[in-house]
């Protein structure tokens, strides 16, 4: 009997530890709202969301946090245009083209692409990138939405390409095998069989990848340029989010309105990227249920 | 004709094969160039006394050697709190649990918690742990905070490795009389150790090389002494950079300085990820025999 009761005590405290992520979420959630939320006494939502002017130490401070916005999803979006296709180019040649042996040394080094800190990246950005764009495009700043978006690029591609690879990995030998016994090539194979059956895991990395490249801090912080303001070309200055935050926090005295702000675009960020995991949360737990029942 | 059409497909499929494998080698050359890069430029700053003397100079001349204790101390905390805590998560939901919403709900949460920005961890940990809990800036606020966002890693990597422990072995230890806390405890645990302990150096390099989470945390810009209570601040390796590149009044004249603080800290990165990927290729030949 005791013995029972002591099994059944070990799982009810497992259960209590897995719990404890969740619990977790919910904290953050928890303090984000209320750290932030006091903010929308002094500006009102859409003020907020819409309004294009950002400055929160003035004596009369404007909180529209527009321009971040725009800033993060622009050099987002230009990070995806160059992240998307070498990372799901790449997935496919490890996964389906590269020999085995080929594959055992391309893979460690996206790992080493992906455990690369940030500060580093940007680092390199900031000394090397930057002076180089200078000069090769004769612009007066080397850090700019351009530089940015490089830099997250090589962020963003191997979390696109380890989970495109995994998902083209697990397509089934026997559908590809059918494709070749009708005498497709193995180009058309993987274009008409392998790529269709693994886009739901494909589509989960781009995501994941797109997320991570919304919510990095350290490069938009040492790279972007830091400018409030919507960006009028692709050499332009940004100031995204994540930067907005990181660069602000230390100035900001604690529950004053610019406290409050950085908070609340926190939220903001922490909304468009739970999102984002979300969607690819859906995706790929769909995609299993699909797996299971072939 | 029907030559004709298969030699077209051939040479189709070269050049698209040509641009796969060119965009797989590119990102080689980039993680090459970069290194490359650091290396050349900051190697020469590298010396005995710049991993064991503090800065001097206000910041402009000596070592790091401060910035490398940091760096180890959070990630102690860290790891401390977030392996257990994050194996015994994995056992709950790879030993115990039966499928249904409340695992749905709980893989959810943990896949969210992964994509949570660094940053927000770092105003989450400002506001919870160094404010509401009173720990002020400090190593274990810090390590706390990198804990939190290490822990979806360690789950994960735990997971697989307890996954690819065969359910023969369960089976066995259970046909022998034992329950399932003693199948988990003497058979299951020990034969996925080596799988969890690669986790957990995956995510330890993760928490060394991170910056937003401990900048409002557990890192401060400069200090004098060595940190003696768990309830200090710390100078770290990543913030180091990130001071020395953008707020120091010198930054020309820090520049060996921030070479060589960006080496050390992909030294200890690239270490721990080497030692994970040749520990986990060698557990992957050991279950194929």
């Amino acid at each position: 009997m005791s013995q029972i009761n002591k099994e059944k005590g070990v799982q009810f405290i497992f259960l209590g530890i897995a719990l404890l992520s969740i619990t977790m979420l919910f904290l953050i959630m928890l303090f984000l709202f209320m750290e932030g939320i006091p903010v929308f006494e002094h500006v009102s939502i859409k003020e907020f969301i819409f309004g294009d002017l950002w400055y929160p130490t003035d004596d009369e401070p404007a909180f529209g946090i527009f321009p971040l916005i725009i800033g993060s999803f622009s050099v987002a979006s230009f990070s995806a245009i160059l992240a998307i296709p070498l990372g799901i180019m790449t997935a496919i040649y490890i996964a389906e083209i590269a020999d085995k042996r080929i594959a055992e040394i391309v893979k460690p080094v996206v790992e080493l692409m992906a455990s690369m800190p940030s500060v580093v990246i940007g680092f390199f950005g900031m000394i090397v990138v930057a002076p180089f764009l200078q000069k090769f495009f004769n612009i007066p700043v080397g850090l700019n939405l351009f530089n940015a978006g490089l830099m997250l690029a090589f962020m963003a591609i191997p979390t696109i390409c380890s989970i495109s690879e995994d998902a083209l990995f697990s397509v089934p030998s026997a559908l590809k095998e059918g494709s070749y016994a009708l005498g497709a090539t193995h180009l058309e194979t993987i274009i008409k069989i392998t790529i269709p059956a693994a886009l739901s895991g494909i589509s989960t990395g781009v995501i994941l990848g797109l997320s991570r490249a919304i919510g990095e801090t350290m490069v938009v912080l040492m790279v972007a340029g830091g400018a409030a303001i919507v960006p009028g070309s692709i050499f332009d200055p940004i100031r995204p989010m994540p930067s907005t935050i990181a660069a602000e926090m230390a100035e900001a005295p604690y529950h004053s309105e610019h406290y409050y702000a950085l908070f609340a675009v926190a939220i903001t960020l922490f909304i468009f990227t739970f999102i984002f995991n979300l969607a690819a949360d859906y995706i790929s737990y769909k995609y299993k249920q699909t797996e299971e029942s072939y | 004709m029907l030559q004709k059409i298969s030699w077209r497909r051939k040479n189709l499929q070269k050049a698209v094969f040509f641009s796969f494998s060119s965009s797989a080698f590119l990102n080689g050359i980039l993680l090459i160039i970069i290194v490359f890069f650091l290396l050349s430029n900051g190697i020469e700053a590298i010396s005995w006394e710049f991993l064991s003397q503090p800065p001097t100079d206000s910041m402009t001349k000596g070592g790091i050697f401060p910035c490398i204790v940091g760096t180890f101390l959070l990630c102690a905390v860290t790891i401390i709190t977030a392996l257990p805590i994050g194996v015994a998560s994995a056992i709950y939901l790879n030993e115990y649990a039966i499928k249904g919403k409340l695992i749905r709900i709980i893989r959810m949460g943990i896949n969210n918690l992964a994509g949570v920005p660094s940053i927000v961890f770092g105003l989450f940990g400002l506001a919870f742990f160094c404010i509401v809990l009173k720990m002020g800036v400090s190593i274990i606020a810090g390590g706390l905070t990198l804990a939190i966002m290490t822990l979806p890693v360690i789950i994960a990597s735990s997971e697989e490795a307890l996954k690819s422990v065969p359910d023969t072995y369960r089976q066995a230890s259970l046909a022998m009389g034992a329950t399932k806390w003693q199948t988990i405890y003497k058979i299951v645990l020990p034969a996925a150790f080596p799988g969890i302990i690669t986790g957990a150096i995956l995510g330890l390099s993760r928490a060394a090389g991170e910056t937003a989470p401990i900048m409002y945390t557990g890192a401060v810009f400069f200090s004098p002494v060595l940190p003696e209570s768990p309830f200090d601040a710390v100078m770290a390796l990543p913030y180091h950079i990130y001071v020395l590149a953008t707020a120091g009044t010198n930054i020309e004249e820090t520049l060996p300085l921030q070479y060589g603080t960006a080496i050390v800290l992909i030294a200890l990165v690239f270490g721990m990820n080497l030692i994970a990927i040749i520990l986990r290729s060698r557990i992957r030949k050991k279950m194929k025999i």
